[in-house]
């Protein structure tokens, strides 16, 4: 059953790496603008909140149509990133991960958000009062008592950047070997006739990198709580 | 050691201060959303004053006519609060080092043992803050907010979660701090005792301005006769003799005035102890009562009446033997017995109403 073909393999390595990538490139941004919502108050923020939920509730190929005006070779920032860093989005593995990062940013900036509101901003004040400037106090206080909205929220990333489709096959295709994840993979060989077999193969894969990705962050939140509780 | 001239809004509230004080330590009193906790907060640096000055320990803190606003983590100001506030995520022993890390070593002057011995948490340094009880909290935050070696010590009602036994302990405590570290001490209270224990002097805040600024006794009296509700924070000391009878287990006071009954074992021997007595629990008697259940009677003249329009009066007792008490009784008492000032009278204490601790 487990004979997977080169093309499988690919695949499935490349839907890892996209994940991982978007995943962990937009973790930081995704803290940052977590705690902006959770904590200031701006002109714009709820702007703010309603840009970032936006992929959330558009249509993903409406998502992935607006990346590729914008990101493509001729999109006025895909253009420039082209010419001055050398960075290329469009229909690369680099444009998948583009897609998947902002596909599944709402999801991973929702849990790390509440964790943050739920944090008595207090302990902030006493953390200040005691000599820690502003940088400090967020990364002694409020950042580890928000391990497990941050836990929670980077495996609801990555598993939503792993099952990401519809804008990654809209902005950059379907190309095997670049752009070909396993969602891809699966919607081709679901094309293909007696591709059955194959697709169903690859399904059963892709939930099983999902139940340990699900078991991965159980076993970081019981350590970040017991972590809570003794040491 | 610390000035304070300053003005602040947030919405609707508007805070009013301006008072200096050289207290070792100075209370900050009044009703719930007097702006207590605002000025405490003014001065810790987590909020900004509209406009104004502060100075601390020898430093301006914030000063808006040169648009100064030192942020909180520099200015060294200990903050306790009502819940302790310590780090959930961390051992009691690493929330003792939290301020000591962030403190230059050249400021470092309080020891790390000595607080530790004097707060009594040696045997709590390696347990998380979620495991201890409201008492040893509030010692914990003590010590971490005495490890930053602060030119000043706020403490934001620290007592006024815990009970009876161990506001008296932590009472104690703050008197040791006092005399062990000479660390300046501002603490805020809504709790009349408190203040009269612990204070060298009071600043009475009502509806965001200073009402008054003194001796605890005196300034409690006068802002408790303007204060809505303030009458019950008139206390008055008496300091006395006495010796323990065991057989009904009550302390009798030998006074000029006549015995002091207290319900319960104080003092040691013939300590000379202060007891505390509200204005609102001594009643006044032409002549002195023979059938009452109070056994507390002491004969005094009335020194001065304090009384308008409204249904109360504040009557300043001169006990026998010079000391001073005051009582709050009607105005219609005052008409119907016709008490005037010169008047001899005899103040009636109920003894349970006395506190038995040892001042």
């Amino acid at each position: 059953m487990l004979h997977l073909s080169p093309q499988e393999i690919t695949a499935i390595g490349l839907s890892l790496k996209v994940a991982c990538v978007a995943t962990l490139a937009s973790l930081p941004l995704a803290v940052f603008v977590a705690y902006a919502l959770a904590r200031w108050r701006f002109p714009g923020h709820g702007a703010l909140n309603a840009a970032v939920h936006l992929p959330l509730v558009a249509p993903p190929v409406v998502t992935g149509f607006a990346l590729l005006l914008l990101f493509g070779r001729h999109g006025p920032i895909g253009a420039f990133l082209a010419e001055n860093l050398g960075l290329v989005f469009a229909f690369r593995w680099t444009g998948a991960a583009l897609a998947a990062a902002i596909m599944s940013f709402p999801l991973m900036i929702r849990p790390i958000r509440l964790s943050f509101e739920s944090v008595d901003p207090r302990l902030a004040l006493a953390a200040r009062s005691l000599g820690a400037n502003p940088l400090w106090t967020f990364v002694l206080v409020t950042l580890p008592l928000s391990a497990q909205g941050l836990i929670v929220g980077t495996i609801l990333g990555f598993a939503k950047a792993l099952g990401e489709f519809g804008a990654t096959i809209t902005f950059v295709s379907n190309i095997p070997g670049e752009t070909q994840t396993v969602p891809s993979a699966i919607y081709s060989l679901i094309q293909t006739p007696d591709g059955d077999a194959a697709a169903l193969r690859l399904t059963l894969i892709a939930a099983v990198i999902a139940v340990a990705a699900l078991a991965v962050s159980e076993v970081l939140q019981r350590r970040a709580l017991n972590g809570g509780a003794s040491g | 050691m610390i000035a304070v001239d300053l003005r602040h809004e947030r919405g609707e509230f508007r805070l009013t201060a301006a008072f200096a004080s050289k207290a070792r330590i100075l209370a900050l009193h009044g009703p719930s959303g007097a702006g207590k906790s605002t000025l405490a907060h003014l001065i810790a640096g987590l909020l900004k004053p509209t406009q104004g000055r502060i100075a601390a320990g020898g430093a301006t803190l914030a000063d808006t006519s040169c648009g100064l606003f030192m942020p909180p983590e520099k200015r060294r100001i200990g903050l306790v609060f009502q819940d302790a506030l310590l780090f959930p995520h961390l051992s009691v022993r690493k929330n003792l080092a939290f301020g000591r890390f962030f403190t230059p070593s050249s400021e470092r002057r309080v020891p790390f043992e000595a607080v530790v011995e004097t707060l009594g948490i040696g045997h709590l340094l390696d347990r998380r803050p979620a495991t201890l009880s409201g008492g040893e909290k509030q010692r914990a935050g003590l010590a971490r907010a005495l490890l930053c070696s602060p030119r000043l010590l706020v403490m934001d009602e620290p007592m006024a979660a815990l009970d009876f036994a161990r506001r008296q302990e932590i009472m104690g405590l703050i008197e040791r701090l006092r005399d062990e570290f000479a660390i300046p001490i501002l603490v805020v209270s809504h709790s009349a005792d408190e203040i009269m224990r612990l204070a060298d002097e009071v600043i009475v805040l009502d509806r965001g301005r200073v009402l008054a600024q003194g001796l605890p006794a005196e300034t409690l009296a006068i802002a408790g006769r303007s204060m809505e509700g303030g009458r019950f924070s008139i206390v008055s000391a008496i300091t006395a003799r006495g010796a323990f009878d065991a057989r009904y287990g009550v302390t009798k006071l030998a006074h000029p005035a006549g015995e002091i009954v207290i319900a319960a074992k104080i003092g040691a021997g013939d300590q000379q102890v202060r007891v505390l007595v509200k204005a609102t629990d001594i009643a006044l008697a032409k002549t002195r009562p023979t059938d009452t259940s109070v056994r507390t009677i002491l004969a005094a003249t009335i020194a001065a009446l304090d009384l308008d329009a409204g249904p109360l009066a504040f009557v300043t007792l001169e006990l026998l033997g010079g000391e001073r008490i005051m009582s709050a009784v009607t105005r219609l008492a005052i008409d119907e017995l016709g008490l005037a000032v010169g008047s001899p009278v005899f103040a009636l204490v109920k003894s349970v109403a006395l506190d038995e601790r040892g001042m």
